[in-house]
Parts: C-alpha cells; structure tokens; sequence
C-alpha cells in the first residue's frame, strides 16, 4: 500500500488511521450500512412497484396464481427466517460480550437456519419447475384466460424470491467469513464491528421476506374470485 | 484565523500524495481518495472522448439531409453517445473526481469514511466500462440510451443485455460513492466544522449523495427487469403478453429524472467554490443556496412524469408533474440569484475558472429556462422528442455541468498538481468552448420548434442549414476541448511550482493543506475557527450555527 | 416557410395558440436571461479587481430579497402553467360529438390510414378544414409517435393500447408528418404528409377515390369470417353478449365491476375475452383471438360495432353522474 503508517504504535483494535477514535470508526460503519440498506429497499422497492400495478390490473388473474403458492413452505420459511433473526441478535451480544465460542455457535445456528431456508425455497422452486411455471417457453397454466398474465405474475413472483434469495446467499457467506473471523479471534468486546453490520444485513434480507410473504402468499389465498 | 504554514518547499522536494511512492501498484492499490481521484479523472476523461468521438460522427451524418452512415450505424452512434456520456461520463465527473478528492480536505478528515469502498467503486466503474466497451466493439446497441420497451425488449436485434449490464455494473459505483460522501459528511468533520460551516461544495455534494443513494437502485432493478424480460418474454413489459411499455417509461424516469440532478448538483457546487472566490467576497445567501441543493434533490424525485406528457399518462398526473416541474425550478434559480449577488460589491477578476464560471451561469440560465418551457404542458406536446428536447438539456448538461467542471479543475488544479495552468491558454480554452457551444446548439432550439424530431439519421431538407451550423459550431467545440487536455497535461509536467495558495482562497484544502496535499491531506490537524467565505476577515457567526 | 422564420406552418385552429404561448414564454425567457446577462456583466464590470489588497466587506444575505425572486418567478410558473395546462387538456380532449373519425396505425416503418368510408393510404392524410378530426392511434408493434409540426400536435403511438387526440385544421396546403418516437432502423423515413383541403375538394376527393366498402362493411365481413356472427346474435343473448347499442354504453362485467364500452374495450374483449366478462357470461368460452387479428382489422370491426349501436359519438354521459363527466375513451393500460 501506499500509505505511510504514521499514527502511534499502540491504538485500539481494528481502529483504521483515517479515523479519530473507534467511536467515529463504529458510528460511520453503521451509518454506512443503514445508508446501504435504504439503497436495497430501493432495490427490491422497484420490484414491489411492479408487482403492485400488475396486481391492480390483473385481480383475477392474480387470485388464480396465488392458489399455486405454497402456503406450507411460505410460512415455515418465515418462521426459520424469524428464528435466524434471533439467533443472529444473539450472535452479537456474544461479541458484544467477547463470548468467542457463543459468537460461534449462534453464528453457525443462524447459518443452518439460513440454509434451511434456502433449501426450503430450491423445493418450491423445483415444485414450480415441475408444474411447468417458470416463465419461458416451457410455461404452462391451467386456466387459459390468464396464461398472459399469469406468466407475467410468475415473472415478478421469480424475480422478487429470487433475488431475496440471491441477498440470502451472499448474507450466507458473509456469515461464513464471520465464523472463520471469530475463530481465529478477530473479534473482541472492543471491536466486533462486522458481526454488528452484517447482523444489520441478516435483519433487513428477513424483513423484506416479512414483506414478500403476505403480499405473495396470504392475500390472495384469502380473498375468493369475484368476491 | 487560518493556520500558518511553513513555506512551501518545491513540489519534488517535499513528500506529497503523488510522490509517497510511485509504481503502478501504489495507484491501482491505493485507498488515498486523491488518488483514487486521480484515477477517475483519467477514466471519465477518457470516457468524454470517446463520448464525444460519437458525437462527431452524429454530427458528420447531419450535415446533410441523407447522411453518410447507414441509418443502424447512426442509430448506434447516438444511443452509445448517450450511453457513454451519462452513465460513463456525467454521473461520475465531478463527484468521483473533485468530490473525491476535496470533500475529505474541505471537512479537514484524513479521506474518506470507506477509502476501501472508494477504490472498489473505481473498479466498478472500470468493469463497467470495460463491459460497455465490449458492447461497442461486439457492434453496439441502438436502443437509444433511454432503452424503451417493447422495441428494446423484443424488436432490437443488437447488444441489449450487455449494455444494460454494464450501466447496472456502473450504478453500483455511483451507489458506493454516495454512500461513501454521505457518511464521511455526517461523521468525519474535524473540529470546529458544524454543518453551518460547511462549504457548499460539501452540500452540493451530500444532497448529489442522497439522490444517488435512493434513485440509482431503482434504474438497477428496471435494467433488471428488461434483461430479464429480453431473456425470458414473460411479457412484463410486453403489451401482447399482456404486459405494459409505459410502465417501463415509469420506472426508466423515476431514477433518470433525479439522475439529471446527479449531474448538476455537482456542477453548481463548483460555481459556489468559484464564485466567492474570484469576487473576493463571502456568498450570499449561503442558507438558501445549501438548502436549494437539498430542496432540488427531493423535489427531482417528483418530477418523472414529465417525460410521458405524450405518452398516455393520464392528463391530470401529467398536471401534477407539470406543477411539481416548475417548483423544482425555484431552488435552481435561487442559486443563480444568489451567486449573482455575491458578485455585488465584490472585487471581481477573471482568470479561467470565473470565465467557466459565467459561462455556467449564462448557459445554465438559458438552459434551466427552455426546462420550464419543457414543463409547459401544451408546449410540450409540440416540442418533445424533437431536437428543443435536445438543446435543452445539452445546454444544462455541456453548458451548465462540463463548463463546471472545466472551472473546477483549473481552479483546484494548483492544488491537486502543485503547478501552475498558463492562464492566457485557459481563457482562450473558456472563450472557444462558449462560443463553439452556442454555435453548435443555439440552432437545434429553432430546429426543434420547426418540427425536426430526434434521433434521425436523415432528415427533411429545409432543415438543413441549421443542421450545417450546428455541426459547424461542434467542431469549434471540440476544439475548444482539445486546447485544455493538452495544456493541462503540459502543465502537470512542465508548468511553474504553484504558491500555497495561488487564488488567495478561503477554505481548508487551500489555507490548511499543503499544495499538494500529503496522503493525509494534513500535516498538522486542521480546526475550523471561522465560517465558510470569510473573505472579508470578519469572522462573524452566521446561519444554522 | 420562410428561411428565417423561426415558427413552422401554422395549419390547425390550435397552432396559433401554442405559438402565442411559446412567444410568451420566449418572452420570458428573453427577459430573464437579458437581467440575468446584463446584471451579471455589470456587476463584473462595476466590480472588477482595481485593488489586489481590496477586501470587501461581506453581505450575507437578505431574506427580503431570496423571497422577493422567489415567489414573482414562481407567479410566473404559475402563469405557464395554468397556461400550458388548459391549452393541453384542450388538445387532447376530443369534442364529443360530430368528429370525422379517422384511424391510424403505425408499424415499423409506415403509418397506415383508414378512413370510415373505407379509403386506406399509406404515409397519406387527408382531412378537410373547418372539422374536427379525431385520429385514433394504434400500433402494430413497437412505440411510435404521430408528429404534425403544422398542427402542434403529436401524441405517443403505444402497443396494446388506443391513443386518441384530435385538431381542426385551418389552411388547404400538404404538412409534414413524422414519427416521433425512436422505433428502429427506419425511424427516420416513416414519415408523410397530411393534405388539409378545404371542404369541396375534400368532398371531390373522398369521391374519387370511391372504395367498394366503408370500413363498416369490411368489419362486417371480418365479423362474418371470424364466425362471431355464431354467438353474437341479437336474438339469442344467452350465448354471448349481443353487440346492438353496445358501443358508448356502460357495460356491467361478472366482478362487479363497470366500463364504459369504448373502442379499448372492444378491442381487449376481442384479444382477450376472459380478461373482463360481462354478467351473465362465462368466461373461456368466446376464443382467443390475439395475434389472428391484426390493428387495422381490430380497428375495422369496431367501427362495425360502433356502426350498430345509437351513440357512435364518443361514450356518452352515464346515467347517474353529473353531464360531461366522462373523459374520453381510456387506453387500456392506462397509469
């Protein structure tokens, strides 16, 4: 690097030289991923927009698409999604705490859950798959007044999960470099900073779900054609 | 008071950010934000050429009413033209350039909060532009930059998907820089810098923040979308799958629109730096011009619809944005006021970047008004999608933005080389941009009124003499850019060591860091005692406090 | 057109008024920019550097003064604005009543003109002066936009919807028309010409060029070959919906919903039956016929179906809402 290390042999752990103190260090950290995080619901807000206006002028069309969703799966995913929240809440007050192997271990339970999830979600996927709604040539739907808005309905259905699941995937490696980060002792009561911002992460990929799951799963399948 | 510094030594002889070490590896991983300025400027540079290579072509074809390229080729010259110079070169300048480079000294931090995430975004940048590259070469896109659905989606037979991959790939760059601007301005200030001393360059800069923060994702999610879409045909924006164009219009311009003020945000944050300085006089108005930063960034995202007026939007939204157009346009003019008034009872001089500095506030004036007559509903409709559209916003982007940027770096090129610019040659540069510029778009106003449409490649003959005059005009311009490339590059090499601080400045990057800056920007750790401007010496408190 | 003039033909009752309102605003625009030009130039003239030590004493604002040119521009922008607005809503709310209806579609790289009475021209308008026209816009394939520079007028050519706006124009001569919005390869070359006549010479012309069939008759014989003639048969409602007095009526659907039938309508119901059925029907049992028909022959058969019902003018006022509440007839996708 190019940069000449010019600060004080002795400084606070993890503390980087552009910084006055760790405070200033952990204070921008945080508003930098609460900063990120508003750039994601933007992200996925674009999405929702979509979903919204198709839904609006397609109410059939979308009360007929949303017996197809599996219901079962919808709501254990959220409850496994909840539960890793927890789990990863009680990730960082062990790092808070400099509690090394409890880090670990509700690191690693929230990694499990996660992948519970995913695994969860690549059985709804190939469900689809296998009902012939991936939208494509190879789309399919029973009742034809709808195939048109139904394969556009799947579309936003596939792009809104997926690219929940894509955020889930790299918050699962993320988690994998916190676990080989605790257990080789980067983190400390002083300074767990990635464990706090990543927990961030984690918290925002769940609540997203917690949005994705009512509007895709529960409302239609409460509400009956023509009522 | 300011701090005193010891006298400065010769640029070779002291330890600066440019000779703490050397070898390509000290640049391409470097955290030092002015570095990594460095390396933007180069990038966005060359960038503007290519852009601008594309327009000389466009302009070669215009010269007569058949053209010389096949209708394709034009076709593709002026969707990369648009293409390179928003994405690759308008969003990124001034902020990825000056703004990384200054914002850490104008605070008096040591860089930014992420100086990482700094260097990551510049390689975004380039892996986006290397995929845009790509595109060029595999045989380009002609979509137009603004990639309107179904004909993007279904009907165009060129290189979509790539050139929709490499803006997502850039978006991200412009995310992380405004994520980075944003938390260093909240955290990173160093004592005695409250948010009512700030110089406006930093305000200008965190609202530019704020946009590209909230409204870069949501272009991310529509490229999205339509790649998914080209891929896929499920029909989300595909009218005979039961999917809607105009909601693809909706999405485009909901970040296209605020993106704009990306682009001139930055631009009027170097005519606040400008401005005081060469009237020797503190701005006026400095809450207003702070605040009208922040009103136009919120006010942009409420404007979109102002690009479907024509387009099926229902007559009473069109209404709203029609309104909510012409409020976003009071910030605006209250900057030009102000600036206006700084120069009253000022000491004003005119070396090269207060030449750009008028130039910006003539042209952008011109510029922002034809918006307004944009915003006019029913003159719209006669107006939209012809070459009035096109004058309009190269007069706020070229006449407004490049001549900012133009000021900015010759104003802070002492500061960032640690040489001298030949002013004689820079106020040449200035005086031949502004008359190639009105020359080359002053006549597509007239076009546009007379009814000549844009993006054609050939063209109803009566139209032709002010077609001649406008490619007339764009040869002077490109002479006019080519003037300072090749002084300046002397100039870094070549031109006379630079004084501390040359303008007699106000300010912490020239009263506080030495010319040029150390890696940290400081040697001694700087303390705001005074309030921005305080060219007059009164030191009176002001403002928010 | 002069080659200095900086207005182009002015063919259309409504081009004078853009024109006026353009000269208003080049007016303030000029006004504008000459104080903006000439205080600024004065202020660095008056106030140029004499004194290199000169330090002027700082004036940092007024609040008097960032309202005042505030709020008088802004009084300004209002003027535009409402200026701008009802000139807008004006030209594009057609009259109800009595408009030559004439309908266009445009596909990659040509405009295709239909007339009621059955002429059909390519890149070729012609309409007499005094008369409103209406001209309904449909498009084949990608966006397109119809430009009349002489009208003022242009409107966006949008797949899977109706566009609509209307003129009358003023002054017998031939006018550019040009597709507006960027569409391809061609973009530049779909383009043609509108001829104003005035009245007589429309009426010898219409003569002329006498079709065998009106575009009734050939949607009438579309309607005979797609067989919709089997279900829609006035006297046996309760296969499907008989097409009598159907156009401009409101039309109760089986999701309790209400729409006026206007020609979007129709033209959904023909490419997508299910998509809104009426009361007392069954969804899945007309066919599909997206992509068999296409713009100009949907087009034909609703004038067909418009030939059969009272109200051929534009939807007419409902029954329980105030006179003249309607708008016009909606695109489908409507934002």
């Amino acid at each position: 690097m190019a940069d000449i290390e010019t600060h004080p042999a002795a400084h606070a752990q993890g503390l980087k030289h552009h910084f006055d103190d760790s405070a200033q260090q952990l204070e921008s950290s945080t508003l930098g991923m609460w900063v990120f995080l508003l750039t994601e619901i933007m992200f996925f807000g674009g999405m929702f927009g979509g979903y919204t206006v198709y839904r609006n002028m397609y109410p059939g069309a979308f009360a007929s698409t949303s017996q197809f969703m599996n219901l079962a799966i919808g709501s254990i995913n959220t409850g496994v999604l909840i539960c890793s929240s927890f789990t990863m809440v009680l990730a960082v007050r062990a790092a808070q705490l400099g509690k090394k192997k409890s880090t670990i271990t509700f690191l690693v339970l929230t990694l499990i859950l996660g992948s519970v999830f995913l695994t969860l979600k690549y059985v709804e996927y190939y469900e689809k798959w296998k009902d012939h709604h991936i939208p494509g040539p190879g789309f399919r739907y029973a009742e034809p007044q709808y195939f048109h808005e139904a394969q556009i309905l799947f579309f936003l259905y596939f792009a809104m999960t997926g690219l929940h699941a894509l955020h889930m995937i790299v918050g699962a490696g993320l988690l994998t470099t916190l676990i080989v980060m605790a257990s080789r002792n980067r983190f400390s009561a002083e300074w767990y900073t990635p464990v706090e911002m990543i927990g961030l992460y984690w918290h925002f990929v769940d609540i997203v779900w917690i949005f994705l799951f009512p509007l895709l799963y529960l409302i239609g399948h409460t509400s009956s054609w023509g009522g | 008071m300011s701090t005193t510094l010891p006298h400065p030594l010769h640029v070779g002889e002291r330890t600066n950010y440019l000779n703490a070490d050397y070898g390509w590896k000290s640049w391409l991983f470097t955290t030092d934000h002015k570095r990594i300025a460095l390396l933007y400027l180069f990038s966005v540079t060359a960038f503007f050429f290519l852009g601008g290579l594309f327009a000389v072509g466009m302009r070669i074809n215009l010269l007569t009413p058949e053209g010389i390229f096949s209708h394709d080729t034009y076709n593709k010259l002026f969707t990369m033209h648009g293409i390179i110079m928003v994405f690759f070169f308008l969003v990124p300048s001034i902020p990825a350039t000056l703004g990384n480079f200054l914002i850490p000294i104008m605070i008096g931090a040591r860089d930014l909060a992420f100086p990482r995430i700094n260097l990551l975004s510049w390689y975004i940048y380039i892996v986006g532009g290397i995929v845009a590259l790509f595109a060029i070469v595999q045989g380009g896109v002609d979509t137009g930059w603004t990639f309107y659905a179904p004909f993007s989606t279904t009907y165009s037979n060129t290189h979509v998907i790539l050139a929709a991959v490499a803006i997502f790939i850039s978006g991200f760059s412009s995310i992380l820089t405004g994520l980075n601007f944003i938390v260093t301005v909240h955290k990173m200030r160093c004592p005695g810098m409250t948010w009512s001393r700030l110089p406006l360059f930093v305000w200008g800069h965190y609202a530019t923040s704020l946009i590209q923060v909230l409204g870069t994702p949501v272009i991310a999610i529509t490229l999205f979308l339509l790649g998914m879409e080209r891929l896929f045909h499920a029909g989300i924006f595909d009218p005979t799958l039961g999917g809607d164009p105009v909601l693809f219009q909706h999405l485009f311009w909901f970040y296209s629109h605020p993106a704009v003020y990306i682009m001139i945000l930055p631009g009027m944050a170097v005519i606040s730096e400008i401005v005081p300085c060469f009237s020797r006089k503190a701005i006026f108005g400095y809450e207003f011009v702070a605040f009208s930063s922040l009103g136009i960034a919120v006010l942009g995202f409420v404007v979109w619809g102002h690009h479907l007026f024509v387009a099926g939007q229902s007559m009473y939204a069109s209404m709203v944005f029609s309104f909510m157009s012409m409020v976003v346009a009071v910030p605006s003019a209250i900057k030009v006021f102000n600036w206006t008034a700084t120069m009253y009872k000022g000491s004003v001089s005119f070396e090269t970047p207060m030449l750009y500095a008028f130039g910006f506030i003539g042209l952008f004036t011109i510029g922002g008004l034809t918006g307004l007559f944009l915003a006019t509903m029913a003159f719209d409709v006669h107006v939209t999608d012809t070459y009035f559209v096109i004058a309009h916003f190269h007069y706020v982007m070229v006449g407004g933005m490049v001549m900012a940027f133009m000021g900015g770096i010759h104003f802070w090129f002492p500061k960032i080389t640690g040489r001298l610019y030949p002013e004689n040659w820079g106020r040449i540069g200035a005086a031949i941009v502004f008359i190639g510029f009105n020359l080359t778009f002053f006549p597509q106003f007239i076009l546009g009124y007379l009814g000549m449409p844009r993006r054609y490649a050939s063209y109803a003959p009566e139209f032709q003499m002010l077609h001649v005059m406008s490619s007339a005009g764009a040869s002077i311009l490109g002479v006019g850019y080519l003037i300072p490339i090749i002084y300046l590059t002397w100039a870094w090499r070549k031109g006379p060591i630079s004084p501390q601080n040359p303008w007699n400045a106000k300010g912490l990057e020239w009263e506080q860091s030495p010319t040029p800056p150390p890696t940290f920007n400081f040697d001694v750790p700087p303390v705001c005692t005074e309030p921005a401007y305080n060219y007059s010496g009164e030191g009176a408190e002001v403002g928010l406090g | 057109m002069s080659i200095f003039s900086i207005f182009p033909d002015r063919a259309s009752t409504t081009a004078g008024q853009v024109d006026l309102l353009y000269t208003f605003l080049m007016v303030v625009g000029i006004v504008m920019t000459v104080i903006i030009f000439s205080v600024v130039a004065f202020f660095a003239f008056k106030y140029r550097r004499k004194d290199p030590t000169y330090r002027p004493k700082a004036i940092h604002g007024s609040l008097p003064l960032e309202i005042t040119w505030s709020v008088i521009p802004f009084f300004v922008m209002l003027v535009m604005f409402a200026w701008g607005t009802k000139l807008y809503f004006q030209n594009y709310t057609p009259p109800r009543k009595d408009t030559l209806d004439i309908y266009v579609v445009g596909k990659q790289w040509m405009w295709k003109v239909q007339y009621p009475d059955g002429q059909r021209e390519i890149n070729e308008l012609h309409v007499p002066t005094g008369r409103a026209v209406k001209l309904t816009l449909a498009s084949e394939d990608v966006l397109h936009s119809f430009y009349i520079p002489a009208f003022r007028l242009k409107h966006d050519v949008v797949p899977g919807s109706y566009e609509t706006y209307w003129f009358e124009a003023t002054t017998p001569g031939r006018y550019h028309i040009f597709c507006a919005e960027y569409c391809g390869t061609n973009h530049s070359e779909m383009k043609g010409w509108v001829t104003v006549m005035s009245p007589n010479d429309y009426q010898a012309w219409l003569q002329n060029g006498v079709p065998d069939e009106s575009m009734a008759d050939q949607g009438h014989k579309l309607f005979d070959r797609y067989a919709c003639v089997t279900c829609h048969v006035t006297d046996q409602p309760e296969h499907a919906p008989p097409l009598t007095n159907v156009f401009g009526h409101p039309v109760q659907l089986e999701d309790g919903r209400t729409v006026i039938a206007d020609e979007a309508f129709l033209r959904e119901s023909i490419l997508n039956p299910s998509a809104k059925v009426v009361k007392g029907y069954q969804p899945n049992i007309m066919p599909v016929f997206e992509g068999q028909i296409n713009e100009e022959g949907l087009l034909q058969l609703i004038v067909y179906i418009k030939s059969l019902s009272d109200s051929t003018a534009a939807p007419e006022t409902h029954r329980d809402s105030p006179a003249g509440a309607i708008p016009p007839a909606k695109p489908i996708h409507k934002q």
